[in-house]
Order: C-alpha cells, then sequence, then structure tokens
C-alpha cells in the first residue's frame, strides 16, 4: 500500500488559508447580491425579478434579507439597473440579541468544537458543500472542530433544509439531547426561511420555527468557507457578518 | 416465439397488433411524430395489456401520473422501449366515486413504489396491492388524509394525531438470536435522513427494511397553482446534486407545451452543461465509494477532483451547481467558444487524474476485496424492478434515455453507453468511471462544434396543455410531467425522480450481508434521498 502514502505525498497541501489569509481562488463562492446604493426607478422592475421576495426597497436603496437569497441570478444578469454583486463568503451572522440568556461558550471550545449534523430535508448541494468541509481543500480539523456521531458529545447542531414535517422530532430530539452551552447553525437559505419549499404542509418556514437558531449561514448552497466562518463566529475567532437580516420571517429579533 | 414478436413489433405496428389483441377494451391512437402511442384502456384488461407491453415488448416502466378532476382520476402509465419502440402512454380513467383500480405491481414489479405512492398521496385503492400503507407519510398522519387531493390545503401546517411513542415495527426474520438494528434518520456524518431496520442475527444482516420520506417537501402539490418560473425553481433545487439535469427535463415539458424550438446553440450548450454536472457528480460518488471503504488517500483524490470541478463550475457560470442556467425555450448564458475550449482542456487534466486513481484502485486488492460480490442485483431482478441509470447498466441493462429517447440534439453526438454484466459494487464503480470518460467526450465533442446563434427562443406564453420531459440525469432517468392551465400557472408536476426508482430495488442488494458492508452498498448505489423523497 505504499504506493497510497506516495500518492498523498505527491499531491501536497491543498488546504485553504483562510482564516489565516482570504481565500483568492475562483470559483470558491457564488456571491451575493449586495443591494444598490442609488437605484431611482430602476429598482421596482428589479424587486419584482425576485422570486424569493428577499429584496425590497428602502428609500432609494434596495435592501436584501439574505436569509431568502437563493441566488437564482435573476436581479443580476438579463436586467436593467442589476444589483451590486458581492464575491465574498464570510457571510454568518448572529441570529439571537444580545440579552439571550443562552450561556456563552467559554474559551476552552475555541479549539475543540464537537459538531453534530441533522437533515433537516436539504436538497444535497447543502450536504455536498458540508461533506466538504471535513476533505482536504477545507479540512476543519486543523481548526480544532470534528464531527461528532452523537447529540450527547456535540457543542454544535448544523441544520440544513427547512425541515420537513418527518424531520421536526428527531430535530427536537436530537436539540434535547445536547449537553449546554450549545450553538445551533441554520445552514442554507431553507433552514433560515423555508427557502422555496416551506412554510407549507410539509415543512416549516426554518430551522428557527423548531429549535433557537443562533446563527445563521446564507447561501443557496453556502459554500464550504462560509460554513466554516459560521463555525468560527460559533466560538467568537470571527465577527458576525455585517449583512442586514432585515425584517423578521420568524417573529424573533435580529441583530 | 415471443422473441420474434420483442423484434418485429415497433412503434411502427404496436397499435396494429394491440387492436387485433384487445379490439374491444383498448382505443389506440398512435401519434409516430412525436415517436409515442397513446392508448386509452379498460379496467378488465388493464394488468394484461401492462404486463403484455412489459414482459413481452420488452418495454421498461416509467411512471404512473394520477390526476384529479371533478368526476374521475385519469390515470396515465408510461412506458418506454428502445429507440424505436418509443414511449407508449396508457390511460385507464377511474370514477372518483369508487376509486378503485387493479394493481399491475404482480406482474409489472416497477411500479409497486407508484402504487403505494398513489395509495398515500390520493388516496386511491389498489385491488390486491400485499402492502399498502404508511409509505410517504408516515404514521402521525391518519389514514383518510390525502394531501395530493384537490380540497387539501397545502399552505397550513397538518395537525398530526397522537401516535405511540414507543413504535415498534413489524419483524418478519423470526430465528433464535434475531434482533433489528435501527439506523438513522440521523448519522454520525453529513449523511442524509432516511431510516433503515436490518434485520439480524448477529453479524450478518439478513434482510433490510428501509424507511424513507423523512424528506418529503410536498414539491408536486405546492407547485401547483405556481406560475412555471417559481416551478423551475422547485425542479432545479429539490435535488441540488442534479439540479441541471431536472430542470432540463422541466424546461423540456414546458417547451413540449408550448410547442417552442430551442435554437441549436442553447441545445449544444444544454448538453455541455449537463455532461458537466455527470462528470462532478460521479467523481462525487466514486469519492464516497472510496470513503465507504475507508481508503482515505483515495477519499482525498477523489474528492480534490470534486472540488476542482465545482470551481470550474463556479468560475464558468457563477454557481458551483449550475443553479439557474436552465430557462424554458433555451439558457440564459452564452460563453465564448475560447471559454469553453479552455475549460474543455483545464476538465481534460482532471479527468487525467481521475484515470490515474482508477488505475491505482483497479490494484488495491484490499479495496478490490471491498466491493466485489457486494450488494450484486441480478439482470433479472434490475429488469423487474425497472432499474435506471448506473445502477442498472452495471447489471447489464443497457438502455439509456439518451440513446432510447433522444433529447436536446443528444442523437447527434457519439458515445458509448458502458454496460456490465456482473451487477456487483465493483461493476457499479467501473460504470461510473466509463461513464465519466464519455461524459469527459462529450464536453470535447460539443466545445469543438459548438452551432452559432442565439441562445434562448423569442418569448412566449405557455398555453393550456400537459407535457412529459424527461432526461438522463447522472443517478439515470428522470421524468417529469407539467400540465398547465390557460393562465400559464402548473395544475399539476409530477416529477419520477431516479432515485425514486432505484431505492426501490435497493433492498435486493442489501439482503445477507456483512454489517460492515452496509455503507459500501449504500454508496455503490449512490442514491439520494432528497431526490427520491421530493
Amino acid at each position: 500500500m505504499s504506493k497510497w502514502v506516495l500518492k498523498g505525498l505527491q499531491t501536497g497541501i491543498k488546504t485553504t488559508s483562510y482564516p489565516g489569509r482570504e481565500e483568492l481562488a475562483s470559483g470558491v463562492s457564488p456571491g451575493l447580491p449586495g443591494g444598490k446604493k442609488e437605484s431611482g426607478d430602476e429598482a421596482l422592475p428589479v424587486i419584482s425579478r425576485c422570486p424569493t421576495r428577499a429584496l425590497s426597497q428602502a428609500g432609494q436603496q434596495i435592501r436584501v434579507d439574505y436569509r431568502r437569497c437563493i441566488h437564482c441570478f435573476r436581479c443580476l444578469r438579463g436586467v436593467q439597473g442589476a444589483v451590486d454583486w458581492n464575491s465574498g463568503y464570510e457571510w454568518a451572522a448572529s441570529m439571537i440579541t444580545s440579552d439571550e440568556t443562552t450561556p456563552k461558550f467559554g474559551k476552552v471550545f475555541g479549539r475543540s468544537l464537537h459538531i453534530l449534523f441533522v437533515d433537516g430535508g436539504a436538497c444535497g448541494a447543502c450536504l455536498s458543500e458540508l461533506e466538504q468541509i471535513n476533505k482536504p481543500f477545507y479540512n476543519i480539523h486543523r481548526l480544532g472542530f470534528f464531527i461528532t456521531p452523537t447529540p450527547r458529545d456535540s457543542d454544535v447542531l448544523l441544520v440544513a433544509g427547512p425541515v420537513t414535517d418527518h424531520m421536526r422530532l428527531p430535530l427536537q430530539k436530537a436539540f434535547a439531547s445536547m449537553p449546554t452551552p450549545k450553538r445551533v447553525l441554520a445552514v442554507g437559505a431553507c433552514a433560515l426561511s423555508g427557502g422555496i419549499f416551506g412554510p407549507s404542509f410539509a415543512s416549516e418556514a426554518g430551522v428557527s420555527k423548531s429549535i433557537p437558531a443562533d446563527i445563521g449561514v446564507p447561501g443557496c448552497p453556502p459554500p464550504p468557507l462560509a460554513i466554516i466562518h459560521g463555525l468560527l463566529l460559533a466560538v467568537s475567532r470571527k465577527p458576525s457578518a455585517s449583512l442586514t437580516f432585515s425584517g423578521s420571517v420568524d417573529g424573533r429579533k435580529n441583530s | 416465439m415471443e422473441r420474434l414478436l420483442h423484434d418485429t413489433v415497433s412503434l411502427n405496428n404496436l397499435s396494429e397488433e394491440i387492436a387485433l389483441r384487445w379490439p374491444e377494451q383498448v382505443r389506440v391512437n398512435p401519434d409516430l411524430q412525436n415517436g409515442l402511442c397513446r392508448m386509452e384502456c379498460e379496467a378488465s384488461v388493464l394488468t394484461e395489456v401492462c404486463s403484455w407491453l412489459f414482459s413481452k415488448m420488452g418495454y421498461s416502466f416509467a411512471s404512473l401520473i394520477v390526476e384529479e378532476e371533478p368526476a374521475e382520476f385519469p390515470l396515465r402509465y408510461i412506458f418506454y422501449g428502445d429507440l424505436e419502440n418509443g414511449q407508449v402512454h396508457i390511460l385507464h380513467r377511474i370514477l372518483k366515486t369508487k376509486a378503485t383500480v387493479p394493481s399491475i405491481s404482480h406482474f409489472v414489479h416497477a411500479t409497486d413504489w407508484h402504487e403505494r405512492e398513489a395509495e398515500d398521496l390520493f388516496g386511491l385503492v389498489f385491488e390486491d396491492h400485499p402492502r399498502l400503507g404508511d409509505f410517504v407519510l408516515h404514521e402521525e398522519w391518519p389514514e383518510g388524509v390525502n394531501p395530493m387531493r384537490i380540497d387539501f390545503d397545502a399552505s397550513k401546517a397538518y395537525v398530526h394525531r397522537e401516535v405511540n411513542p414507543y413504535w415498534r415495527p413489524v419483524r418478519i426474520v423470526q430465528a433464535p438470536g434475531a434482533f433489528m438494528m435501527p439506523i438513522g434518520p440521523i448519522y454520525s456524518d453529513f449523511a442524509e435522513s432516511a431510516h433503515f431496520l436490518l434485520e439480524t442475527v448477529g453479524e450478518d444482516v439478513i434482510r433490510t427494511i428501509p424507511r424513507f420520506f423523512y424528506k418529503y417537501r410536498g414539491v408536486e402539490k405546492i407547485a401547483e397553482g405556481r406560475t412555471i418560473d417559481q416551478v423551475l425553481l422547485l425542479a432545479e433545487r429539490f435535488s441540488g446534486t442534479s439540479a441541471f439535469a431536472h430542470s432540463l427535463a422541466f424546461c423540456q415539458a414546458v417547451e413540449e407545451i408550448s410547442r417552442v424550438e430551442v435554437p441549436p446553440r442553447a441545445k449544444a450548450l444544454r448538453i455541455f452543461l449537463a455532461e458537466l454536472e455527470r462528470l462532478r457528480h460521479h467523481v462525487a460518488s466514486i469519492a464516497s465509494i472510496c470513503g465507504s471503504t475507508a481508503l482515505a488517500v483515495a477519499t482525498s483524490q477523489a474528492i480534490i477532483l470534486e472540488e476542482e470541478l465545482l470551481r470550474l463550475c463556479c468560475a464558468l457560470t457563477g454557481h458551483r451547481y449550475l443553479f439557474g442556467l436552465n430557462t424554458p425555450g433555451g439558457v440564459v448564458m452564452d460563453f465564448t467558444n475560447e471559454t469553453l475550449r479552455k475549460l474543455v482542456d483545464t476538465a481534460q487534466g482532471l479527468f487525467k487524474k481521475l484515470e490515474e486513481l482508477k488505475e491505482m484502485l483497479r490494484f488495491s486488492s484490499s479495496f478490490l476485496d471491498r466491493l466485489e460480490e457486494v450488494g450484486t442485483v441480478s439482470s433479472e431482478s434490475a429488469v423487474s424492478y425497472g432499474l435506471v441509470g448506473p445502477v442498472a447498466r452495471a447489471s447489464g441493462i443497457n438502455r439509456d434515455l439518451r440513446r432510447v429517447l433522444p433529447y436536446s440534439g443528444y442523437e447527434k453526438v457519439e458515445f458509448i453507453i458502458p454496460c456490465e454484466q456482473e451487477g456487483d459494487g465493483y461493476a457499479r464503480l467501473r460504470i461510473l468511471f466509463s461513464e465519466a470518460e464519455q461524459s469527459e467526450n462529450i464536453i470535447r465533442q460539443v466545445a469543438s462544434s459548438l452551432p452559432s446563434g442565439p441562445i434562448l427562443s423569442p418569448p412566449f406564453a405557455v398555453p393550456r396543455g400537459a407535457a412529459l420531459g424527461w432526461a438522463e440525469a447522472p443517478k439515470g432517468a428522470t421524468f417529469h410531467w407539467v400540465r398547465t392551465a390557460e393562465d400559464g400557472r402548473v395544475v399539476r408536476y409530477r416529477v419520477t425522480p431516479p432515485s425514486f426508482t432505484n431505492w426501490h430495488g435497493f433492498h435486493l442488494a442489501a439482503e445477507d450481508f456483512a454489517f460492515q458492508d452496509f455503507p459500501i452498498i449504500m454508496a455503490t448505489f449512490g442514491l439520494s434521498n432528497a431526490e427520491s423523497d421530493r
């Protein structure tokens, strides 16, 4: 089996230098609409093209609700007065207000964080991106983050998908079995707002309808770097993104 | 004699043959121009006609489409055959007051899950079906609540009934020391939500009972009343890893309803992007097979290739999973021939690395030991269950929609459909490698002979109508049935994804195996629950 060892060595290090340095390779993120400062009369046609009502008009500006954006590019391609496009990936933002009573993660969690994943009806793209964070290009082990098989050992719950009717109970049970302090990361547009699926008879309008979600990672699907940003935010190694989670889909106050 | 019949009857004389056999009970209406034969069939001979088509004529079952009209349920049984045999649509109408249909799953086993689904979601009774009841909807949904019926309000959450929390499955294996091992729906990895009950006597698993639809999002129901543009999003995003293939099938159905011709350049670009998706999908599947055998370096190698392909897709189209490209009438983005040629060169480089990986795996005996003769599906079972895609082609079924029902200009592309006979895990892996090779080959062909011209047909309104769209998705054949109203909104949307078809046959492979082989059988099937559950 020495040929495999050799092959591994020949391949060298592929891992991104994020969060130490910014990842500059092309194609790591689809980007998000950045809204528009001065839009004038062209605003309405652009806003009306948005299929998920993520865009809204605030005075002269077009604002974006990042929980709803699914990168359909309808506000960018084939339209007059397209929105500005943000090509970053540090999108994760806190979904709770500072007076929340949940205990905070102590410093000790910073480099030893155990993660459980629950699929609440994700389409497969989120799953594929999550798969990548544990693999050579993104490798979360180097950051002290580990995937764990049981809720009893986990500190962070990653949830993708709108939370289907049939997954609500397993999700609530998994959350209840986790020791405190704990955090819930809602990964992707479906998990944040129900996306194009919820709310309906078969799915919820996102994770926070079933269990309290602390951090949201927008994107459809969020690229691996955005998910890693969410995990770093959970242990306070990165600040929250300055994205507006404006308005409210679930009645909670947002920062 | 039977063999002869199969060879001599093609779509041209199929209607005569049927008229001869069932002159009274079947009304045939061939539509040779579109390569299909429509017929309306009475209940008394429904089973007979379907099983004749399936077992004597060599047709494969594609889908059962149930619709709802004020007084009736029209049921459409869709079959497809080889190139010259086209499609057969059998229409059977039942009165709403009766709502009973003869079950054909005894003879055409591929319809089994379709009938169970229709029973659960529409409340139809399939006479003599051995196993109806909780399928899509789990036990907290009372019998008699049928969400696909028109009068069901899909916008509100349904209030469940109380169920016994100590739910116990029915045990089938009765042997000393036999017990049931539950797996899922939450796993230790980034696996999808699904539940399996492994009936075992210790080390050897005797049979596997799957329990699915944890991810049921009611895509077909919530599509009703939405515009084409909104349903396109659902078609694209209900299964994110085969988004392009599904959106293509949906767009083709809408184009068929509207009688719109797609410009040649758009057709070629669609083939290009669909094959790019297939290449990436197969690399990811290969990675998960390597992962299931705990061959770490090989997994990493394949995952590196997958990520590089994802980045390539994103650099080209703006999205890593090719979302937002298809639209009824063509594609929304054009690329310069230069860009595409450059991409082909990069893809070729990646493909060379994939070939190297294949050669290394081929000579890793510890790896092959885990795959060979594991999860075997015989050719007869594969035919009987109507399996599709790489899983079927590893069991000797040489049927691929790109070849038998060519769409989007595939008839002009040269490629081989790889086929293996063994039907085991290793055969499925070899198919993935060979198909990836063919995809790379097609990408190169298309990029070198791209027609010029527009990429989108002139704007059009969608009239009232219904049509079937199909595509060979990375996991196999997918069929999208779309019916629109006068205002262009969707009134019925039915998807038959390849994972739904193949999960039905999964238990064939998951019988009499050792515990540690379970992840390997799962990985070599390479199915998606998101795609199956919808």
